[in-house]
């Protein structure tokens, strides 16, 4: 019976061990949008993940509108 | 590929023509109106917001987004887009405000978008790079409808970015306020925090306790016994003093300031449980409540955090309204170009131009233009104010005519607009916060509690000892805690909160669901303003006495014209074309004639005709009866002796006269204060059934009646409104409500916003607040039947750690199921 000198300590260091996890996840934003990322799971792999490919595709100039100064110089 | 299909079950305003095939916009699958179909092209679209989004797409190899919205939206809309040019996002004023810069030359910001309604849109929004090179990463949120974009600046302008996203159909607006988004997000963060931390002390302390009780019932050893003892009071003692202080915090607070709280008992129980409880584990004597107190914690914490959740939702949607009002001016060069800047960036002396139909940034002086304002958000007046050079405008108006340019004489906190905002704040800090229906039970709660308390401690002293005593004294104390009170207002009112925003209200504090609920108990009163919220807001031919050949001629000289009053015409003519009018000369303050197919037409004042044709003795008097009624009567008269005479004013809404007589019949005393003249005021009661009616009412006069109905002993003071006017009263109310296209300041200040036009829905609220209150009350009576048997067993002396240990959990999954109780709205639509 002894044993439980030693278990009921490590399964709370455990216990401790997930709410640690839980209040760092919760601090670095993880649970501040519960919506989205379940939208984003239906999603297709199809292409690639946003981010890894930036050139290709641009907006074709004809949908600009042509009554516009260029963008200001920064 | 147009698709075709016949609207029949498809398209309830279309009904009437449900024979004939309807042409489908390829983008958004909403009928396209007649005149926009092109029989020649090979795609047809309903808006040219919806021609480039689908050109867009197809050009960046986006066409999944059909498939996705096909699969998974309910209901399309057309896109958003609003095809501005975004410079002002790269002015260095915002960009210092608004965007954070990223180690590695990255910028990061965030941008509110309308249109945002489904995972299609979430799909969209996060390839924003492919179709935007210099966009490292879009992260889009459904629920707060926006999107964090990292860009590369030195590759593409921030101004380039939302130009994007706006072709992609969500028209961006950045997220003023970053600092205060922040420290929202940083408390939620700690909420949630603190209930999961709850959560894992109380299954820890649960696991102990099935131990101990297991012991208890057959045998334990004597060590073990403690040793589980100490272990569970080293976890309860956790939980009380660290996601459990809200409530000690919550208790000291309001005995500082003398309120009623449910807190109180709350505190009281965990306070006294917590201590007795380490007493007894310390003497090794006597029971331990801790697995009680960790799990009433929890349940607490949680109840409080759904509702918490709930109406920051409804808070994050009217920001987003809030920045659909511009924050950006047309600042006029000394070269005599034009550039948008943020309005943070506007000085004293500098020159504006106002487009037509846009709205004045700041106060100033008009340097150029004559046109005509509408003062409406800002004073209630419905008609609108002739201005011209040398005339003082004001932030917050709206140009109806020509372009102006305006010198600045104020910006900032020296505006008119920004001094009645400050009202607003004073007000919002002499308002008494609504005590809610469970804070006022706690308070007898409270009494009844350590009453019973005594007498239990007295009667076991006396019976047997002080030890005993003290043992059922808390067994009561912890048993009776108002966790099912605690627990079931705020599920009801979180679930009342969600099934409002469905039906079109947005609520920012629930205590305005109580409120609403029962007017005739509480001597209600509710104060409407005039102009925006029972009327539409707009000038209106309200009454024709003129046949319709004559309208449109009268139409055909008009279109020429910015008066506003020539709008209203040219809109009661209908959509037929006008025959073409020329040799117009225009009378300021007085008319306007000119010929039309061969006839000279004047359209005027009645006076305007008087001088030119005369008036026959039936044109007197119906201009007599227009001016009775408060319109403004305007008369056409041609060369051939005929007449014909227009009534001109603000026409109600639609739903005005039928939601006026539900809020009577909910029991309601209806007063309505406008800005507008008191003839006007006193003649739209009369017209829609309000007794109580005044007019030419200030900002600081609107706010002076709350102050005096409450004098009066009218103790739920309720003020609807849609202006910059109204807001300072709204504050002050105890529930303020915003009507559909309301002015930000009024946003502000509004407990409740509605989504939808027309004031049908505060009635609506006042049935969901009933429904939500009885739920309530039912909960409290399944609580204090739960209360009585427990605080009952504990006098008798019967209770155990065991009994209270499943009681509690019993009562509160009740109370929470009674909770969902569904709802049917029972109203006059």
């Amino acid at each position: 019976m002894s044993v439980i000198l030693i278990m009921i300590p490590g399964a709370m260091a455990l216990a401790a061990l997930g709410v640690w996890a839980f209040i760092n996840a919760a601090k670095k934003g993880q649970f501040d949008d519960l919506d989205t990322p379940a939208i984003r799971a239906v999603f297709d792999d199809d292409d690639e993940r946003p981010g890894q490919r930036e050139s290709g595709h641009t907006i074709p100039n004809e949908t600009a509108p042509q009554d516009q100064p260029p963008p200001a110089a920064r | 590929m147009t698709r075709a299909i016949s609207t029949s079950g498809v398209d309830p305003m279309n009904q009437g023509a449900s024979a004939k095939e309807e042409v489908l916009c390829d983008h958004c699958d909403l009928p396209v109106p007649a005149g926009l179909i092109d029989p020649d092209a090979e795609h047809q679209f309903c808006c040219g917001g919806c021609e480039s989004v689908y050109n867009v797409l197809h050009g960046a190899g986006l066409e999944g987004y059909y498939g996705i919205r096909d699969a998974v939206a309910k209901d399309n809309q057309p896109a958003a887009s609003s095809n501005q040019n975004y410079e002002e996002l790269d002015d260095p004023a915002f960009q210092s405000a608004c965007v954070t810069n990223l180690p590695g030359g990255e910028c990061e910001t965030e941008l509110l978008l309308e249109g945002v309604h489904c995972a299609a849109c979430v799909w969209l929004i996060e390839r924003l790079p492919r179709v935007c090179p210099g966009v490292i990463e879009s992260r889009a949120n459904i629920r707060t409808r926006s999107a964090v974009v990292r860009y590369a600046p030195d590759r593409v302008p921030l101004s380039r970015v939302a130009q994007a996203l706006d072709k992609l159909g969500y028209a961006a607006h950045p997220a003023r306020g970053a600092g205060a988004r922040e420290a929202r997000r940083r408390e939620d963060r700690k909420f949630l925090i603190r209930v999961g931390v709850a959560g894992a002390i109380a299954g820890n302390v649960m696991l102990l306790a099935i131990a101990l009780y297991g012991g208890a019932l057959s045998g334990i050893d004597e060590f073990w016994e403690h040793t589980l003892r100490y272990y569970s009071m080293g976890l309860g003692l956790l939980s009380l003093v660290w996601p459990g202080r809200v409530f000690f915090r919550g208790a000291i607070a309001a005995l500082r300031t003398r309120t009623a709280h449910l807190d109180i008992p709350v505190a009281l129980a965990l306070a006294v449980g917590g201590i007795w409880g380490s007493y007894n584990t310390l003497t090794q004597s006597g029971e331990i409540y801790f697995d009680s107190l960790s799990v009433l914690v929890f349940f607490l914490l949680v109840g409080r955090w759904v509702q918490h959740r709930q109406q920051r939702g409804a808070a994050d949607q009217v920001e987003l309204m809030l920045t659909l009002t511009p924050t950006s001016a047309e600042r006029l060069l000394d070269d005599g170009t034009t550039k948008r800047v943020p309005i943070e960036a506007i000085e004293v002396g500098m020159r504006v131009r106002v487009e037509a139909g846009g709205s004045i940034p700041c106060d100033g002086i008009i340097q150029q233009g004559t046109t005509q304002v509408d003062n409406a958000l800002l004073t209630g007046e419905s008609r609108p104010v002739a201005c011209a050079v040398g005339d003082e405008v004001i932030a917050g108006a709206t140009n109806l005519g020509s372009p102006i340019i305006v010198t600045v004489s104020a910006v900032g906190d020296s505006t008119r607009a920004a001094k009645l905002m400050a009202l607003v704040a004073s007000a919002t800090a002499d308002k008494a916060p609504i005590v809610q229906f469970a804070d006022r039970i706690a308070a007898r709660f409270v009494i009844a509690v350590i009453l019973l308390a005594t007498l239990t401690l007295t009667l076991w002293t006396i019976r047997a000892d002080l030890r005993t005593g003290i043992e059922f004294a808390t067994a009561l104390l912890i048993v009776t805690c108002p966790c099912a009170l605690g627990l079931s207002t705020p599920m009801a009112m979180s679930i009342a909160l969600g099934r409002a925003a469905k039906q079109g209200v947005l609520i920012k504090s629930a205590a305005a669901i109580e409120a609403m609920s029962n007017p005739t108990r509480m001597n209600a009163v509710m104060v409407l303003d005039k102009t925006g919220t029972l009327t539409q807001g707009k000038t209106r031919v309200v009454r024709s006495e003129c046949d319709q050949d004559l309208l449109i001629c009268a139409a055909a000289i008009e279109s020429g014209s910015n008066h506003p009053l020539a709008r209203a015409i040219i809109d009661a003519s209908g959509d037929g074309p006008t025959p073409p009018a020329e040799d117009i000369t225009q009378t300021p303050g007085a008319g306007i004639e000119g010929l039309v197919e061969g006839r000279r037409v004047r359209v005027g004042s009645p006076d305007f005709i008087r001088g030119s044709v005369g008036l026959d003795r039936s044109i007197e008097s119906a201009v007599d009866s227009l001016l009775t009624d408060g319109l403004t009567p305007v008369v056409i008269a041609d060369d051939q002796g005929r007449t014909g005479v227009l009534g001109i004013g603000d026409p109600l809404r639609d739903d005005t006269i039928a939601a006026i007589s539900a809020l009577h019949a909910r029991g309601w005393d209806l007063h309505l204060c406008s800005g507008d003249h008191p003839e006007i005021a006193t003649q739209i009661a009369s017209q829609v059934g309000i007794e109580h009616a005044m007019g030419g009412a200030s900002p600081e006069r609107k706010a002076e009646l709350i102050r005096s109905l409450r004098d009066q002993g009218h103790r739920r003071i309720v003020m609807v409104g849609d202006g910059i006017n109204d807001a300072a009263a709204m504050a002050l109310a105890d529930v303020g409500i915003a009507v559909h296209g309301g002015a930000e300041a009024a946003l502000q200040a509004a407990d409740v916003y509605l989504t939808t036009p027309g004031v049908m829905p505060i009635e609506t609220l006042c049935d969901l607040g009933a429904h939500t209150m009885k739920t309530i009350r039912i909960g409290l009576v399944v609580s204090l039947c739960y209360n009585t048997v427990a605080a009952s067993l504990a006098i008798a002396g019967l209770i155990s750690a065991l009994i209270a240990a499943v009681i509690m959990p019993m009562s509160s999954l009740s109370v929470v199921a009674l909770a969902t109780r569904p709802w049917k709205h029972k109203g006059a639509r």
